[in-house]
């Protein structure tokens, strides 16, 4: 579980809460006031929900499930990168000031939506999935262990909060250029972990997309509401990769005459 | 001023299908557009948690296509289109073991295949799974090869118009970008509408803010035809608390992996609820039901895995006679049935939605579910094979299309019939952009399609937010899961009174949520139209529609398809058409299987 909430701290009865939300768009902008009903067991999304529908019809937000499946509704509360979905209003004291702003780290289209193209671009540029061919009998047969690295990167549900969180791009607009965060790291990770796939990413990760840029402070994977540990287990292991790939001249040797060394004897070394 | 682009094909929705069909129709050499309301990797689809059925026999060799044909279409009351569930039932292996080479990593068996898991309503483990998230990884898959092939996407963008030539046929369609308010329009020969469901009109559904009934309706308005839109399913478990996650999905799996149904006595009560139509497959006692999980040879399956319809059923009545639990559902128990190492590796995304949402650590304890809107079965009229509509350009698949599942939709029948049907979707509207004359946009076309668009605009109207209140009350309450004749009727007299008010928006045109709703309530005030009316015309209790005064399915219904089509004075005229009939072979099958 991330985000270290359990149940309910708060939220047995309705009040009405003291709220703030950041309003305007590329031009500027401010933190408006609302006063809002708050029911129990309401996340942070039911209240901007609330505020659209009876005090500010043109509040713009991303959403789509409310169940924490898709990673639409990323914004910042109370400074902290989360989902609004999985933000219960319970866990805030009743009088405590609650206040959404959008994500810092990509530019405001208007109110709490943000202009993200950056991650789809990034995206874009990685080296396609290069599958080795089938078996004889026409299937691909791989073990579930085999398989588990890479599956928990494909639970990612791409709310860029990670990418969000990043003090390389966060405070450093010209790195976005040369860094493509960690939710594009472990991208490239997770097809290099994949069973099936061919291809060579080592480089691309070191030269386009910035992983010397990455001083494993684990921002990302504390904010990650998926729990993945981007860090451990995608980007600490993607840089003893590419460290090995680039300089043991014994790896590179072994894989040019076909015999890959496993996993163990890579790490070990 | 309106941007114009030219395309062979375009494909309004982001989802399973709609992508699936961009993916196959440019790889038959058309130039494809997708347009899309969300972001990338964001539509509806991604909230699909159980699996892809398909008979591909990884752990039960016995299975096959035909035992999967007559398992889909008995779910589905036989009301299904025949040629649809063949197609889907033969194709659907192909089309999932073509995922792994796009990247999908599905779970895999002890020799190293696809595994397969237990669902509602099929005789065999048959659904291509990842844990309980296997939309996410459909959709993430889909994603990544539209980006690998280049396919144009045009995210954050609503169509609001489809438009056509002077002989009828679909010549491009109409819409916003979100992001400015400013206008797009597509020119194109082919339209393949994905454009998913409509639950939005409903206020306890699983559904997200897409879910408007847009290609519906859309679909309506240039002369196509709906077929059966009397049918919703009810998922039989949405979570019932916090009342602010009220009809949130919790999967199927979670009864497919051991999981039961209790009341507030602790009974198993979906024992009392077998109908005779399934007494032959279905366990007669629980010890029957729980050794089937281990030996499907020679047991039956639990009764908490019946059709949808039949558990969404029993859990409405069960609740009705003061046995619920104490938030108005019944109780689902897994906690006591399986170890807490199974459940978080089989249901990681069931116990964490639990944890977070309503503090219930589903190892530990029972959760708490009731029915929820989750589907519509009904949709656009379409043939069989190539997904056309009866409009000339115009193709629909996936949730949009009907006929598929008849009265009712199995589990995992859905993310199988996107990728079947998507497919085949974007082959003949390819194959018809490369042959069809071109028909350029017309001026006059987009300047009515944008004066349409932005009639919110104009002041005095009503709160946008608070129609569609009243529609989704209206719809909850008077056309649920149990209908009858006069409460139907009265919601029919709140959506001609919601029909005729003008709504307004305040604020600009850029990204604002005011004004989409605005014109998204058009569609779903024509689809709830449908929906309504269907239902007070079908005098027969069968699948996703129970009327209260026909408690018994009809054997003359049961032959008769409902289809709807719009008039020129935007209401809603129904007409009964007979449904096509099954050839003798696969008539053969359905008995065949019965006896075995």
């Amino acid at each position: 579980m991330s985000g270290g909430h359990g149940p309910a701290k708060s939220g047995t009865r309705t009040y009405t809460k003291k709220m703030r939300v950041w309003r305007g768009d590329a031009s500027g902008g401010a933190i408006q006031d609302f006063e809002v009903e708050v029911n129990p067991g309401e996340v942070v999304l039911d209240i901007i929900h609330r505020l659209q529908a009876t005090q500010a019809g043109d509040l713009a937000v991303r959403w789509n499930c409310k169940a924490g499946k898709c990673g639409s509704c990323s914004a910042e509360i109370n400074g902290k990168p989360r989902l609004m979905c999985l933000t219960r209003m319970g866990d805030y004291a009743e009088d405590e000031m609650v206040t959404v702003t959008p994500m810092r780290t990509f530019p405001v289209i208007r109110d709490l939506v943000t202009d993200v193209s950056f991650n789809y671009e990034k995206a874009a540029s990685i080296p396609h999935f290069a599958p080795k061919a089938r078996e004889k009998d026409g299937t691909y047969r791989m073990q579930q262990i085999d398989v588990e690295r890479s599956q928990e990167f494909r639970k990612c549900i791409e709310c860029f909060l990670c990418n969000n969180v990043c003090h390389v791009i966060r405070d450093h607009e010209d790195n976005k250029q040369h860094f493509a965060g960690p939710r594009f790291l472990m991208r490239i990770a997770e097809l290099d972990m994949h069973p099936l796939d061919t291809a060579n990413r080592k480089d691309f990760a070191k030269e386009e997309f910035g992983l010397g840029y990455c001083n494993i402070t684990k921002c990302c994977t504390e904010v990650c509401p998926e729990g993945i540990h981007i860090t451990d287990n995608a980007l600490i292991p993607l840089k003893e990769r590419v460290v090995d790939k680039k300089y043991d001249p014994l790896t590179w040797l072994g894989s040019k005459i076909g015999r890959r060394p496993s996993e163990g004897e890579e790490r070990d070394r | 001023m309106t941007q114009v682009h030219e395309y062979d094909v375009v494909v309004m929705g982001a989802g399973g299908a709609g992508l699936r069909a961009a993916i196959e129709a440019h790889n038959a050499g058309a130039k494809v557009a997708v347009v899309c309301k969300s972001l990338l990797g964001k539509a509806h689809t991604v909230m699909a948690e159980g699996g892809i059925a398909a008979a591909m026999g990884n752990l039960y060799p016995d299975d096959n296509w035909k035992v999967h044909f007559r398992d889909t279409m008995r779910g589905g009351k036989m009301l299904n289109h025949y040629r649809m569930a063949e197609l889907h039932a033969k194709e659907a292996p192909d089309r999932v073991r073509e995922l792994e080479e796009w990247g999908a990593l599905f779970d895999r068996t002890k020799d190293g295949l696809i595994s397969q898991r237990d669902f509602g309503g099929h005789r065999y483990a048959r659904l291509a799974h990842v844990g309980d998230r296997t939309g996410l990884e459909l959709i993430r898959t889909l994603q990544q090869q539209t980006v690998k092939l280049g396919i144009d996407v045009y995210m954050e963008h609503t169509v609001t118009k489809l438009l056509t030539a002077p002989d009828g046929s679909v010549n491009g369609a109409f819409g916003y970008r979100r992001v400015d308010g400013e206008f797009v329009a597509w020119q194109a020969p082919s339209v393949v509408l994905a454009s998913g469901g409509v639950g939005k009109a409903y206020i306890v559904t699983s559904n997200s803010w897409e879910y408007t009934g847009d290609g519906h309706s859309l679909a309506l308005s240039v002369g196509g035809s709906l077929v059966n839109m009397e049918f919703l399913q009810f998922h039989p478990t949405g979570m019932v608390w916090p009342i602010s996650v009220k009809g949130i999905l919790v999967t199927e799996s979670v009864r497919g992996d051991g999981g039961v149904l209790l009341n507030s006595e602790g009974r198993r009560f979906m024992y009392d609820y077998i109908p005779d139509f399934f007494k032959k497959e279905t366990s007669e006692s629980e010890a029957e039901g729980d050794r089937w999980y281990e030996d499907k040879k020679n047991n039956r399956r639990p009764a908490e895995l019946l059709p949808r319809d039949e558990v969404a059923r029993a859990i409405n009545a069960e609740v009705k006679a003061g046995r619920g639990s104490p938030h108005g559902g019944v109780f689902l128990d897994i906690a006591n049935r399986r170890s807490e190492e199974f459940i978080k590796k089989r249901l990681p995304s069931m116990y964490h939605q639990f944890m977070e949402l309503a503090g219930v650590d589903i190892t530990k304890e029972p959760m708490e579910v009731g029915p929820t809107c989750h589907y519509v079965m009904g949709g656009v009229e379409v043939d069989p094979d190539s997904q056309a509509a009866v409009v000339e350009g115009l193709y629909a698949a996936g949730e949009v299309s009907g006929g598929m599942h008849g009265s009712n939709r199995l589990g995992g029948n859905s993310l199988s019939d996107l990728l079947v049907f998507g497919k085949r979707a974007g082959e003949h509207a390819a194959a018809r952009a490369a042959s069809a004359q071109r028909t350029a946009l017309t001026s006059d076309q987009i300047a009515a399609a944008e004066a349409d668009a932005l009639a919110p605009f104009e002041k005095g109207g009503e709160n946008p937010y608070t129609v569609w209140h009243e529609l989704q009350g209206a719809m909850q309450e008077l056309v649920g899961i149990i209908r009858n004749g006069e409460e139907v009727k009265q919601a029919l007299g709140t959506i001609e009174r919601l029909k005729t008010k003008r709504l307004t928006a305040e604020g600009g045109r850029a990204f604002n949520p005011g004004w989409h709703l605005a014109l998204d309530m058009r569609n779903m005030l024509r689809v709830s139209e449908c929906i309504a009316k269907a239902a007070l015309e079908r005098e027969e209790s069968r699948g996703g529609h129970t009327r209260d005064e026909f408690p018994a399915a009809d054997p003359t219904w049961g032959q008769t398809n409902l289809i709807c089509t719009l008039n020129d004075d935007n209401s809603i005229t129904l007409t009964r058409k007979p449904l096509p009939q099954m050839p003798d072979d696969l008539k053969q099958v359905i008995e065949e299987g019965a006896h075995s």
